[in-house]
């Protein structure tokens, strides 16, 4: 087992008096893509909104690298090399596709020319519409976007949130698909998904989470055997 | 002089007072209902300026005056005011509370405009004066000639009893008329404020969703507030007039001494408590006046040691000082006690809010 | 059809509505940038806009008095412009920013005690009197003038509106090569489209705060100074006076649309002065006394009919 890169240690948090992740440890090596699935409300946005600092950890840890980053400023994290793309609102809609690209780049704004070619390579679709507003793509389009703007910089690590939510069949295998491209590139992708099913299909890894701590561990493909697992999310037995 | 003294006690017990009725009206707005309402002047002047119209006696140089009785005049002066902000509530209560902001703002501006353009009704930029103030009119000959000051005498009887009098007798009365009116209002509002429309407006405010979500009428309940506070608003520009007895659009209804000041009492005294507002409004119009006299001593004081130098220009510019060290007070408020000196408290409700 | 009614129609009204429009326009662009990325309605937006001109004023008295040659406001503005900026950012740093994470209502409180603070300190430094910012009657511009009236088309334009056009036409451009652009103008609107977004890609935005103050600040002290050349004086109420208008603008283009302001600003400026005009009988339409409320009419229709905006803005 290599070094892990961010890793999440027996975390209690949650907003405000309100506590979340109870008990909750997980970890990401490089080149894994990691699925965090389980029921709603189980703390799984929640999960990666604490390595945001975007709430509050009152107990555990979380390390970038080994090195402790718990409640570190969003901007800082990102600065540090961790990439965020949220669930909702995840673009600038009055931007253009490239600005909104040279946005994600502003910790790093240097060499910006060659990494936006690298994202047109990467998202086809994207390098004929880069002077169309955000706005006035579609769902899957602008998640494409908004991936390829957390990517602008040196990403260590990608955290997604539910980046198939509210999209059409075909627009989400387009979406598993470029997270193994990305993996290939050598980030690391951490996914919160509701389509358990097909992400722990591209997933080395899963955590199923419930109530706040994680119930289950493994590949993706032992979790998708397990019955139990298959009975709560992934409607129904095989 | 000791006598001076007591009638300086008055003269700050009654503009205190009034300051306190419009506190009170602000804070069923604000307080109460969460509206941001910097149009105070606007409903004060529509106040004062009913009531103006309606209680002087008849005048070629603005509409009647219609010589009415003076708690007539109050009266319609309240539902005036009332009428003005139901219509602005109807249009702008659903906005964020910026643009309800500048909204009231506007509107304070536009009314003021009204009563400045407006000439043969308002007499414009120059006025209306001799307005009736409440005790001291009895000593006017068309009051103490007609009913019921009539009644007990002869017109030649009061008037040789009203000049037996001292000028100032009328002083404690109106002051203690305008302390009445207060605590009258003080206790109504306390009264709404325990009730469940109390209750249900401090719901409101905390969650708006989930007050929706159950049912209530938040615009409805809104537009109440706002109309109530602009009601006791509108009384308080009433009696505002009959202590000034002349008015006139731009400085008697200065946004700056009429809605600003009462915001920093409000805001001083404890938005949300009542007596917070009338603690707050005392407090700061003695501040007020305490500081013009501390300044207008110093500037005296630089005067007679500066001896030939011009200071006259100090004198007109002490007392935007005073406004500007208001404005600091403020904002040092706002931000080390944003929740004034009486915070509020909540009514119990065992039940939850019905 | 340029006869009488045209030449009285262009010269008296239009182009007086023009000016007019350019400064509520500038006024506008730093309130539509301030309520879109801080997300609040500055008061005390037009009393910067007042205090920017009584610097340049005091600016031109220091050239003028102490070291003997006069100096045309445009020029006197660009040091006082540094001042007001200072006076933005130093608003911000002790007065609002302690608000940033509170309810919005609260810094809406604390810019309308800063519209009195302001306002109070101008009255307390340079008396609450008139002052002449310009001496003299302003005499149209003579070669605009032999020009048109060679073709029969008499203007009868004086050089500082001609100064407020040119200038204001450069601040446009400048604006729009900021916005469109510049790494910072481009982060100024992503911030105003998300500003949660905005921090969780990194957006350092205090920064973006500071840049927005000082564009604002900028185009309230070009819409101050071209107000006191329009008018040719000083006076403390000024500010408030265009406050109105100006949040008008704001809210008719869209909020957080600069654009979208100036057109704006334009549309209220020349409503304002065409609502003067006898198109019916002989008498103003509408008694000048009135021209404010022309504005604040506007505002009002604009947010029970379309609240968003011409351009479709953000709306709360």
């Amino acid at each position: 087992m290599s070094k892990p890169i961010l890793s999440l240690n027996n975390l209690r948090a949650g907003y405000g008096q309100t506590e979340i992740l109870h008990d909750l440890s997980m970890f990401v090596q490089p080149n894994e893509i990691v699925a965090v699935i389980g029921p709603n409300g189980a703390g799984k946005s929640t999960a990666i909104k604490s390595v945001l600092g975007l709430l509050n950890i009152s107990q555990g840890s979380v390390e970038l690298h080994g090195e402790v980053i718990t409640n570190t400023p969003a901007a800082k994290v990102v600065e540090l090399g961790i990439s965020y793309v949220p669930q909702n609102q995840n673009v600038f809609v009055n931007l253009s596709v490239k600005e909104n690209l040279e946005m994600g780049a502003w910790t790093r704004p240097i060499g910006i020319p060659e990494r936006l070619n690298d994202m047109y390579a990467l998202f086809p679709d994207l390098a004929e519409k880069r002077n169309q507003t955000a706005g006035s793509l579609s769902g899957g389009q602008r998640q494409m976007v908004a991936m390829a703007k957390a990517l602008m910089v040196d990403a260590k690590i990608l955290l997604l949130d539910e980046p198939t939510a509210g999209l059409s069949p075909k627009y989400r295998s387009e979406i598993f698909e470029t997270i193994q491209k990305i993996k290939n590139t050598g980030v690391p992708v951490l996914i919160v998904e509701q389509n358990a099913k097909q992400a722990l299909a591209v997933s080395d890894r899963g955590y199923v989470l419930v109530d706040g701590a994680n119930r289950h561990t493994g590949t993706g493909v032992d979790l998708l055997a397990d019955r139990e697992i298959a009975r709560m999310f992934l409607g129904g037995g095989h | 002089m000791d006598f001076g003294i007591l009638l300086y006690v008055l003269s700050l017990l009654t503009v205190g007072g009034i300051y306190a009725i419009f506190a009170l009206g602000l804070n069923v707005q604000w307080g109460f209902a969460g509206l941001f309402n910097v149009g105070i002047v606007g409903f004060a002047a529509v106040g004062a300026y009913t009531y103006a119209l309606l209680t002087t006696a008849g005048s070629t140089y603005h509409l009647g005056g219609f010589g009415f009785p003076l708690p007539f005049g109050m009266l319609v002066a309240m539902i005036t005011a009332a009428i003005v902000a139901g219509l602005i509530g109807l249009i702008c209560i659903r906005l964020r509370s910026d643009y309800l902001a500048i909204a009231t703002i506007g509107i304070a501006e536009i009314i003021k405009l009204i009563f400045k353009n407006e000439t043969e009704i308002t007499n414009g930029p120059r006025g209306i004066n001799k307005i009736p103030r409440f005790w001291e009119h009895f000593s006017e000959e068309r009051f103490y000639s007609s009913w019921p000051l009539s009644w007990f005498g002869t017109p030649e009887a009061w008037d040789a009893f009203f000049n037996s009098l001292p000028n100032w007798w009328w002083q404690p009365f109106f002051a203690s008329t305008v302390l009445l009116i207060m605590y009258v209002i003080y206790r109504m509002l306390e009264r709404a404020r325990i009730a469940p429309w109390g209750r249900m407006m401090t719901a409101i405010r905390e969650n708006e969703p989930a007050a929706r979500a159950s049912g209530k009428n938040v615009t409805a309940r809104r537009i109440e507030a706002f109309v109530i506070g602009a009601a006791i608003m509108g009384l308080a520009g009433a009696l505002f007039a009959q202590h000034l007895r002349l008015i006139e659009p731009t400085n008697t209804f200065d946004p700056a001494k009429v809605t600003f000041l009462v915001w920093v009492m409000l805001i001083l005294g404890g938005s949300g408590n009542n007596r917070g507002a009338m603690l707050g409004a005392f407090l700061i119009w003695t501040i007020w006046s305490a500081s013009e006299l501390i300044i207008t001593g110093a500037i005296d004081l630089l005067i007679d040691i500066f001896d030939g130098v011009d200071m006259g220009s100090l004198r007109t510019r002490a007392g935007f000082l005073r406004m500007m060290l208001i404005g600091l007070l403020l904002q040092v408020i706002l931000q080390k006690f944003p929740r004034g000196i009486l915070p509020e408290v909540r009514p119990a409700s065992p039940k939850g809010i019905k | 059809m340029w006869n009488s009614f045209g030449f009285e129609f262009i010269n008296f009204y239009f182009i007086p509505g023009l000016v007019l429009g350019c400064i509520y326009a500038l006024g506008a662009i730093g309130i539509t940038l301030t309520f879109s990325i801080l997300r609040f309605a500055n008061f005390a937006h037009g009393e910067t806009m007042m205090t920017g001109a009584y610097l340049t004023w005091t600016v031109m008295a220091i050239c003028s008095g102490v070291l003997g040659f006069a100096v045309h406001p445009l020029v006197a503005a660009v040091p006082a412009t540094l001042l007001v900026v200072l006076l933005f950012l130093v608003t911000d740093r002790y007065f609002y920013k302690p608000f940033r994470q509170a309810d919005t209502i609260k810094v809406v409180m604390a810019s309308f005690g800063m519209m009195l603070i302001i306002r109070s300190a101008v009255q307390v430094i340079w008396g609450p009197n008139q002052l002449t910012f310009v001496p003299g009657i302003a005499k149209p511009n003579a070669y605009l003038k032999d020009w048109s009236g060679s073709i029969d088309f008499l203007l009868l334009i004086p050089n500082k509106h001609l100064f407020i056009f040119v200038g204001t036409i450069a601040f446009m451009m400048a604006l729009s090569y900021l916005l469109n652009k510049t790494r910072i103008g481009k982060a100024m609107r992503a911030v105003s489209d998300s500003p949660d977004l905005a921090h969780v890609t990194g957006i350092n935005v205090d920064q973006v705060i500071r840049a927005t103050w000082i564009v604002g600040g900028a185009c309230a002290m070009a819409a101050g100074v071209f107000l006191a050349m329009d008018i040719q004086m000083l006076e403390t109420t000024m500010g408030f006076r265009m406050l109105l208008p100006m949040f008008a603008a704001a809210i008719l283009g869209g909020i957080g649309k600069p654009y979208g302001a100036v057109l704006g600003g334009l549309v209220i400026g020349l409503a304002e002065e065409l609502s003067a005009y006898p198109w019916i009988g002989d008498g103003p339409l509408l008694s000048p006394g009135y021209k404010t409320g022309v504005a604040f009419a506007i505002m009002v229709v604009m947010l029970i009919v379309r609240p968003q905006g011409l351009f479709k803005g953000r709306s709360f």
